[in-house]
């Protein structure tokens, strides 16, 4: 295929990623940008170059054993749902934009920990960027049929992919300052290449399997007979078992922190709840990707068996050796594709991090204390600009000088291992306390010394092709300081090994340092927001502890040098409304002291704004347990609010349902009252009426106060209850007797024949007042024309029950429950209005409770309700 | 003459305002609840209804709202009489159209008074 041709391809396909990108950023409102599967598709930045040819490769080579790169993120990822939930919680509460502030913030702001975070990921990340590049540059030279690589910059069309795609990062990327703001079109444009990668991917998946061979039994019949098939294909026994396992564990880690995917899943998350369905749909992604990889490399081995080919390019030339080009350059836009979106996420992240955690902490300081707003915006977008520039340039003149001939997988494993040398200060931060500033920084220097021993120099050296003693008897000839087998220890392959070192000694003075020395109490400060953010998150800038002195005026004045007067005031008017503070008082207290240090982390990181912060207010020290006193009494201050705030709400509603039905017997008293007084000319029938009606609504308000007084005796404990043994036949038949009258007149039979005679203890009293109450409200619902009530008692469970039913036509399901509350039939007037105060059966439940008792209703067949109530029985 | 309808559950005021107003010669008609309310106002087109809040299964405010959207009957003054009186009780049912809201208890003579005003 023709150059010419090809870079018209690349041209259109980055026009048309560079136009989504315009358009995302200038809609970033709308649903096509904000939506769960936008989201979990930008995670699959996850799968790279390397994905797309590498696993081949490995698989070509060393069979399944490529899977685990995807196991560890499948096995991990269901966990997110809380884990990555609390992390998302914690970064969004604190503006955090980078892995580095992650770090640094939790270990009290610590700058040099953020530059060492930093430094390691860009380590880490270069070289694999270059890798990338590398990539390109490879099927490039494959697709269009180079053999020899250019030996000038000026004829590398890869040079200028490579300032494309930074010129793409710097635009997009820098459209805000607070770099913990989202990037719209990057998300989008990603999200878009993750798509085309798969589809293309697949193709090519269908076309091995099915168009050059007749699908995957015939593959693998063919696979089966070449020599080394079967070693490849099966874990080798408890050795090979370590070396699947750590290097899950490896690529586990490698999801979670490798800084684009911090930056994809963290920085750039819009609504946690998105996380539901990257918990199913990310994982569903990975297996798509994987299930044509072991058929492409056996379709490979078996093609090529006797042609020196890379398997690396199995993926690109099959199609080719085929004279299918048109495939081939699917299959080359998707590895490009793939390879873009790590470059521009990567660059990104490694961006901020440089100018958040490095650059500016360290060398801008003073310069931007001094600044005007526009002036300092200015100059972080430029820092962050170069940054990208200078990271894409390196990446660049790194594979150019050096010859990076081994395999892709090996440099994306290094890159892995030296990522996770921040595994232990990270999640050890996440869950707990202890974790020290100093603890983390020594964990990482040394578990990345170990892997530069073990992985970085001897890789170095072998892919030099000069062998040397170093390998293979160790350093100065000692045995057991041989690189690849550190110590003896020799079942592990270099990578896992690396892995299981690194972390060893990583992890080891980590848990030491923090252990026997105690961080200073901003660090232990940070340390209980991170680990217990459910409990803290509510409190926001409460959850700060701080003492000193410092003013509104001179706080206000850094934060108007990079966020301008207008942010600046709405920021702090918006402070001042959400604690109801005096927006004129002077003096400015820990809360403000945090919110601002908050404002500024996401354009200049967290250490800075502390720093710069600082430079304004008058600290004083303040021990650690004062801090965890101050924490826990704001703690405890906070949910007693809440739960008065609850109840004051009750109290509320309670009060304003008091006030009502008090009211409406009033209204009648008022009303008719008025009219005998205005009308001397009234006929004495009506006026005795009236007076009537006066009497009996004077009654009900009188009942009514004192079934509320009686509830609130009984339900704040204040009345005795007279427990004595009673016979339970005694207390109903006085009972059934008090409401006799009231059954006579609505034409309702009461049948007590079931009621047996059982002594139990409870005050005689509270109980008929609780049996009267529940036949009259049977009396009142059962049948209009042929009323019966039922009463009854049994022992169920040493317990006495006494049962009341009726044949009307029963309660609604959904109110059977809330029958008992206070008031309840007024509120919910689905029945026709009672003639109680709607207190009665609310003053029987407490009746009950008060006796160890319990209440309820059902529904009974064929027709009517029963209401069930419990007392416990002396056997003595 | 003219005619008002009388909304209420609670038969002691039901007789209270059935009193006054048939004093006043106005032909009065009485529903206990929402649902008589509107059938009511179908069939007998009063010239103003005096409406409670909290009823059974049709409450206040959809008889209200009933009444605004139907054109025959849109033109009927009404007065909410009732124990509700938060603010925002108020403000609802004067934003759904009604032409006045009085908090229960009431002084009658007030209440004929905003009564025969909205007739003139």
């Amino acid at each position: 295929m023709s150059s010419f041709l090809v870079i018209m391809v690349i041209i259109v396909y980055l026009a048309v990623i560079f136009y989504v990108a315009y358009w995302a950023e200038k809609n970033s409102k709308s649903n096509w940008v904000n939506n769960p599967y936008v989201y979990t598709l930008s995670l699959a930045v996850y799968c790279t170059a390397w994905t797309y040819y590498g696993s081949v490769g490995l698989a070509a080579t060393s069979g399944l054993k490529f899977l685990t790169i995807y196991l560890g993120p499948i096995i991990i990822i269901p966990t997110w749902i809380l884990l990555m939930r609390k992390i998302i919680r914690i970064s969004k509460g604190n503006k955090i934009s980078s892995l580095a502030d992650f770090i640094s913030l939790r270990y009290g702001n610590n700058r040099f920990l953020g530059a060492l975070v930093t430094f390691v990921c860009v380590l880490a990340i270069v070289p694999y960027i270059s890798l990338q590049l590398k990539a390109i540059s490879e099927t490039f030279n494959v697709i269009t049929n180079h053999n020899i690589v250019s030996n000038s910059i000026i004829n590398d069309t890869t040079f200028y992919i490579a300032i494309l795609l930074a010129l793409f990062a710097a635009f997009f990327g820098t459209q805000h300052t607070d770099a913990s703001e989202k990037h719209k079109g990057i998300i989008t444009a990603i999200a878009l290449e993750s798509v085309i990668k798969l589809i293309f991917f697949l193709i090519i998946g269908i076309y091995v399997t099915f168009y050059l061979f007749n699908g995957p039994t015939d593959i693998y019949v063919k696979a089966s007979i070449l020599p080394n098939f079967d070693i490849q294909q099966k874990i080798d026994g408890v050795e090979g078992g370590f070396n699947w396992f750590f290097l899950s564990l490896l690529s586990m880690i490698a999801i979670m922190l490798l800084p684009r995917q911090f930056q994809v899943t963290v920085v750039e998350n819009e609504r946690e709840k998105y996380l539901k369905k990257v918990t199913w749909l990310f994982p569903l992604y990975l297996l798509l990707f994987n299930i044509f990889v072991i058929f492409i490399a056996w379709g490979g081995n078996i093609i090529f068996q006797n042609d020196q080919v890379d398997a690396d390019l199995f993926t690109l030339m099959l199609p080719l050796q085929n004279g299918h080009e048109f495939l081939a350059l699917l299959v080359f836009l998707g590895g490009f594709s793939a390879a873009i979106s790590m470059v521009v996420i990567s660059t990104l992240a490694l961006s901020t991090m440089l100018s958040n955690n490095l650059i500016i902490p360290y060398g801008f300081l003073g310069k931007f204390s001094k600044g005007e707003s526009d002036e300092n915006t200015e100059s972080i977008k430029t820092i962050r600009r170069l940054a990208i520039f200078i990271l894409i340039i390196v990446a660049y003149f790194f594979y150019r000088s050096f010859t990076l001939d081994r395999s892709l997988v090996s440099i994306g494993l290094i890159s892995f291992v030296i990522i996770a040398q921040l595994a232990p200060s990270f999640f050890g931060g996440l869950f707990w306390r202890r974790g020290s500033s100093k603890g983390a920084i020594y964990g990482i220097i040394i578990g990345f010394l170990v892997t530069v021993y073990t992985l970085i120099i001897p890789f170095t050296i072998d892919s030099q092709l000069f062998s040397t003693s170093f390998i293979n008897e160790g350093l100065f000839g000692i045995n057991l300081l041989k690189p690849y087998e550190l110590l003896g220890l020799q079942i592990f392959e270099p990578v896992p090994h690396a892995f299981f070192w690194s972390m060893f000694f990583n992890i080891i003075v980590y848990i030491l340092i923090s252990v026997n020395i105690v961080g200073n109490y901003r660090e232990r400060n940070f340390a209980e927001m991170f680990v217990d953010n459910s409990k803290y998150a509510s409190l926001h800038e409460n959850a700060y502890v701080w003492k000193g002195e410092a003013y509104v005026k001179d706080i206000r004045k850094v934060l108007t040098r990079f966020l301008g007067e207008k942010r600046t005031e709405r920021a702090l008017n918006l402070f001042f409304m959400k604690y109801d503070i005096d927006k004129k008082t002077q003096f400015a207290d820990a809360r403000l002291v945090n919110f601002s240090e908050k404002l500024l982390t996401g354009s200049i990181g967290s250490a800075s704004s502390r720093i710069l912060i600082s430079s304004v207010i008058k600290e004083v020290e303040i021990s650690l347990p004062e801090v965890l006193n101050i924490l826990d009494e704001t703690q405890k201050a906070k949910e007693s609010n809440k739960e008065l705030q609850e109840r004051d709400k009750q109290k509320d509603d309670f009060l304003d349902t008091v006030a009502h039905e008090l009211k409406t017997p009033i209204t009648s008293i008022r009303a008719l009252s008025e009219i005998l007084l205005d009308n001397d000319d009234i006929e004495n029938e009506t006026k005795r009426k009236f007076l009537n009606s006066i009497v009996s609504e004077s009654e009900r308000v009188s009942r009514l106060i004192n079934n509320i007084l009686d509830l609130e005796k009984l339900s704040t404990g204040k009345e005795k209850l007279e427990l004595v043994e009673n016979s339970i036949k005694n207390t109903i038949q006085k009972s059934v007797d008090a409401v006799r009258q009231l059954a006579l007149n609505n034409q309702v039979y009461i049948n007590s024949e079931g009621v047996q005679d059982i002594k139990a203890v409870y005050d005689a009293d509270r109980i008929q007042q609780v049996i009267i109450n529940l036949l009259s409200n049977a009396i009142k619902f059962s049948n209009k024309n042929n009323g019966k009530v039922y009463i009854f008692n049994v022992i169920s469970n040493d317990k006495l029950e006494v049962l009341v039913e009726d044949n009307g036509r029963g309660i609604e399901e959904d109110d059977l429950k809330s029958i008992f509350n206070k008031f309840y039939q007024a509120k919910n007037q689905t029945i026709l209005k009672p003639v109680g105060s709607g207190l009665g059966l609310a003053i029987s439940k407490q009746i009950i409770k008060s006796h160890n008792g319990k209440i309820w209703a059902e529904n009974i067949k064929p027709q009517g309700a029963r209401v069930t109530f419990t007392l416990p029985i002396n056997i003595n | 003459m003219k005619k008002i309808l009388i909304v209420d559950d609670e038969p002691n005021i039901v007789m209270s305002l059935e009193y006054i107003f048939k004093k006043e010669n106005f032909k009065v008609f009485i529903a206990r609840d929402g649902a008589e309310a509107i059938e009511i106002a179908d069939a007998k087109l009063p010239d103003i209804i005096l409406l409670d809040i909290m009823m059974p299964n049709v409450d206040g405010y959809q008889v209200l709202k009933y009444l605004k959207s139907n054109e025959e009957l849109n033109e009927i003054k009404v007065i909410f009489l009732s124990a509700k009186n938060k603010i925002s009780d108020i403000e609802l049912g004067l934003q759904l159209g009604a032409d006045k809201y009085i908090s229960k208890p009431f002084s009658t003579k007030k209440l004929v008074k905003e009564v025969l005003e909205l007739l003139k």
